[in-house]
């Protein structure tokens, strides 16, 4: 069987710039549609009078998407070609944008901004760029949609790119693969362009199929959350106690001497078990099982590190958040904090700030966060938490804000100063009402 | 692990992904329960959760929805499956909530749509808070949309429009009291994925799933099986043909295809091949309208 990678990336883009039309010309294109879902969206295309099938409707997948031809929820599409698998996080660009694009973001590797040639760089590319730098999504790509009706003109997808580049540059994103393409005519989507000899980069899918998805996990902090306790207590396998877990980070090798926090006791990893196999070596993100030399007490919630790099526990909290909750978060709000598999009582302290994405500037002390809303806040936990700052572990860097009374996933933080793409931009006072 | 060094194959990334959500859900819930039928994605998902606890057992039990219109060979499996590992099996009877009145016998002779109900009973009388299912999120546009751990209502609803974002790979299973989580292991695996993980791990599956003969008669497009469950109306007519499932549901409205693919490998090359999706080519009951999945989950079907 011959092996292939995986790679997660996300889409991002405004209303009426294409993006449905891109995904599904990526899926038609690189022949995942099959007959049977083509005839479906053929069938519903006729019934609402249009000529061509609708490609858009491959992918509304709700009864209301497609009364109000909108696409309202994240949807997850899969296709692949010989080279990859791909899982996209189709993330709608309509009224909850942010959230959604958060939502997206959070587990890409990669994300596309669609504009539209003729209109160029607007607010909401920016606020899309800006997700993604502020998610750490490591590969940006630039699609400027509609070449068709820009004469397929390199002038036109110039002046857009370069726009973008510098922008994204200003966010910290150091590299941008910029691509001109028409979704509804496929140029440059799965097959190269015949009507912009200028360009010589790759397609969407191609690059796709080549971005490197490699990390070098040894040069990243070794963290593995305990998930859960092993003890199968059986005749064969009296004394085993394993700690499985998920590898967020890094490598673990029998032998590592190993911290186990927040207890700070220490011992060294005297097993792995890969599902069913014993190994010498594992990394990120493989789901093992860890065996110690020593008989500690390590329960779900704990985290295992290598002696030397252990993060320092903390209860007071300094983030970043986009609030994904309609109902507000105030300073003074009790919430429940999911970080890897720890979930501790913690108290909103203050919101410093809240961003604007459009232009970057902070505005202090909002008084509140409301839905979609980016901002600073800090917390005080009830315990303290093995957190790495999100610039350095996009897994144990990250967690939920979650309301007590009824489980609502409230806000997505980022710890520490996941805004560093952002601190030159200085504060500018707040004129909207916000100071209350 | 493939060649080059840290990279995990898209297989090896998969199940360590769905490992990972078993375990969250052992860590996190009280009384969770697979929900097991005998088809394929149940059977990879059983095996994966077997994986993810090794060398203890399961600490889940099995849930049977049984609609009373079971391939043989099926429920066969099941038990031997059951025995193997010595787990434990709940089954919640369609034919029970017909026999006493609580539901009644549709005019198409479809018993699908009809599990929901002894779905929610047994979830209710047992308390189960998190459902495993093997539902993928390739198989149809509203399940595209489904989360891993999707809360639902003390009716057993889904509604699209109020889920709770899924964010890096922090889940939360937070509910209230009758309130529960539908899981979804399997999400981001597709059909394909499936079946070549079941290739690598040399998982055993009921022999129907490959090309065997086979009387069947044809039906809206599809070849139906006669059963227990009934057979050919008037103008039906049976034949022995050489076929296979792409899916194994209700024995009235699951199709078999023509195939020849006696091998793991030959079935395989097969999907690659094939130009229709496993619902399109087998399932009688999508076809219904359009929002015939999104419908019957709105109503607490997985």
């Amino acid at each position: 069987m011959t092996t292939t990678s995986l790679l997660r990336f996300a889409t991002a883009g405004s209303v009426d710039d294409g993006k449905s039309t891109l995904v599904g010309r990526l899926l038609h294109d690189s022949k995942s549609v099959l007959a049977d879902q083509l005839e479906a969206v053929a069938h519903a295309s006729r019934n609402r009078g249009q000529e061509a099938p609708d490609l858009a409707l491959l992918t509304d997948g709700l009864r209301a998407e497609r009364e109000q031809g909108i696409t309202i929820d994240v949807a997850y599409r899969y296709f692949a070609t010989p080279r990859r698998r791909f899982i996209l996080a189709d993330t709608p660009g309509h009224v909850q944008y942010t959230r959604n694009m958060v939502t997206g973001a959070s587990t890409a590797q990669l994300a596309i901004v669609l504009v539209d040639a003729r209109n160029g760089v607007v607010e909401q590319t920016r606020r899309h760029a800006a997700v993604a730098a502020l998610l750490r999504v490591p590969h940006l790509v630039l699609a400027v949609n509609k070449m068709d009706l820009a004469g397929y003109a390199e002038p036109a997808f110039a002046a857009i790119a370069d726009e973008f580049t510098a922008y994204a540059a200003s966010l910290g994103i150091p590299e941008v693969t910029a691509i001109p393409i028409s979704a509804l005519a496929g140029d440059n989507v799965v097959t190269p362009s015949a009507h912009m000899d200028w360009y010589g980069g790759p397609t969407v899918l191609e690059h796709l199929e080549t971005v490197p998805v490699v990390t070098d996990p040894d040069a990243e902090d070794a963290r593995f959350p305990v998930q859960y306790v092993i003890r199968p207590q059986t005749p064969a396998h009296r004394d085993y106690r394993g700690y499985a877990g998920q590898i967020a980070s890094g490598t673990f090798r029998v032998g590592d001497r190993v911290t186990v926090l927040p207890s700070g006791r220490t011992s060294t990893v005297s097993a792995i078990d890969a599902l069913g196999t014993g190994v010498d070596t594992a990394f990120a993100p493989q789901s093992v099982t860890l065996r110690l030399a020593d008989d500690l007490d390590v329960s779900r919630g704990d985290l295992i590190a290598p002696a030397a790099t252990a993060p320092v526990p903390t209860q007071d909290v300094a983030a970043t958040v986009c609030h994904v909750a309609d109902r507000p978060l105030r300073p003074g709000d009790r919430v429940l904090l999911k970080h890897t598999t720890r979930t501790v009582k913690a108290i909103v302290k203050d919101i410093p700030s809240r961003l604007t994405l459009g232009d970057l500037s902070h505005h202090p002390h909002p008084g509140e966060l409301a839905a979609n809303d980016i901002g600073r806040v800090t917390l005080r936990t009830a315990e303290p938490l093995a957190l790495d700052p999100y610039h350095r572990s996009r897994r144990t860097g990250a967690f939920l804000l979650i309301d007590p009374a009824d489980g609502t996933t409230l806000t997505a933080g980022m710890a520490g100063d996941a805004q560093a793409a952002f601190a030159p931009v200085a504060a500018v006072a707040d004129d909207e009402g916000w100071d209350f | 692990m493939s060649g080059n060094g840290w990279t995990l194959s898209h297989l090896d990334a998969l199940e360590s992904e769905a490992v990972h959500v078993f375990r969250e859900v052992a860590g996190e819930f009280e009384r969770p329960v697979i929900l097991f039928s005998g088809g394929k994605d149940s059977i990879v998902m059983l095996h994966l959760a077997l994986k993810a606890f090794a060398p203890a057992t399961v600490p889940f039990s099995l849930l049977h929805v049984d609609t009373g219109h079971n391939f043989p060979e099926v429920l066969a499996y099941r038990d031997r499956v059951v025995a193997e590992h010595g787990l434990r099996l709940e089954v919640a009877s369609v034919q029970e909530f017909i026999d006493d009145g609580r539901l009644r016998e549709r005019p198409d002779g479809t018993r699908n749509p009809l599990q929901t109900l002894p779905l929610l009973d047994a979830i209710e009388r047992h308390r189960f808070d998190a459902v495993f299912g093997g539902g993928r999120r390739d198989e149809e546009k509203a399940r595209a949309k489904e989360r891993v751990f999707s809360l639902r209502d003390e009716f057993g609803g889904w509604d699209p429009r109020r889920q709770r974002p899924e964010l890096w790979q922090l889940y939360n299973g937070r509910h209230a009291p009758g309130e529960h989580v539908r899981v979804f292991p399997l999400s981001n695996f597709t059909e394909l994925d499936v079946w070549q993980y079941i290739a690598r791990e040399k998982i055993e599956l009921p022999s129907i799933y490959y090309a065997h003969e086979r009387e069947v008669f044809a039906r809206a497009g599809m070849w139906l099986a006669p059963g227990e469950w009934g057979g050919p109306k008037e103008g039906e007519r049976v034949e022995r043909r050489l076929v296979r499932y792409r899916t194994v549901g209700d024995m009235s409205c699951t199709g078999a295809v023509d195939s020849d693919a006696l091998t793991i490998e030959a079935v395989i090359a097969e999907i690659a091949a094939s130009r229709l999706t496993e619902r399109g080519a087998t399932r009688a009951d999508d076809k219904l309208s359009e929002a015939a999945m999104e419908d019957r989950k709105r109503e607490g079907y997985f």
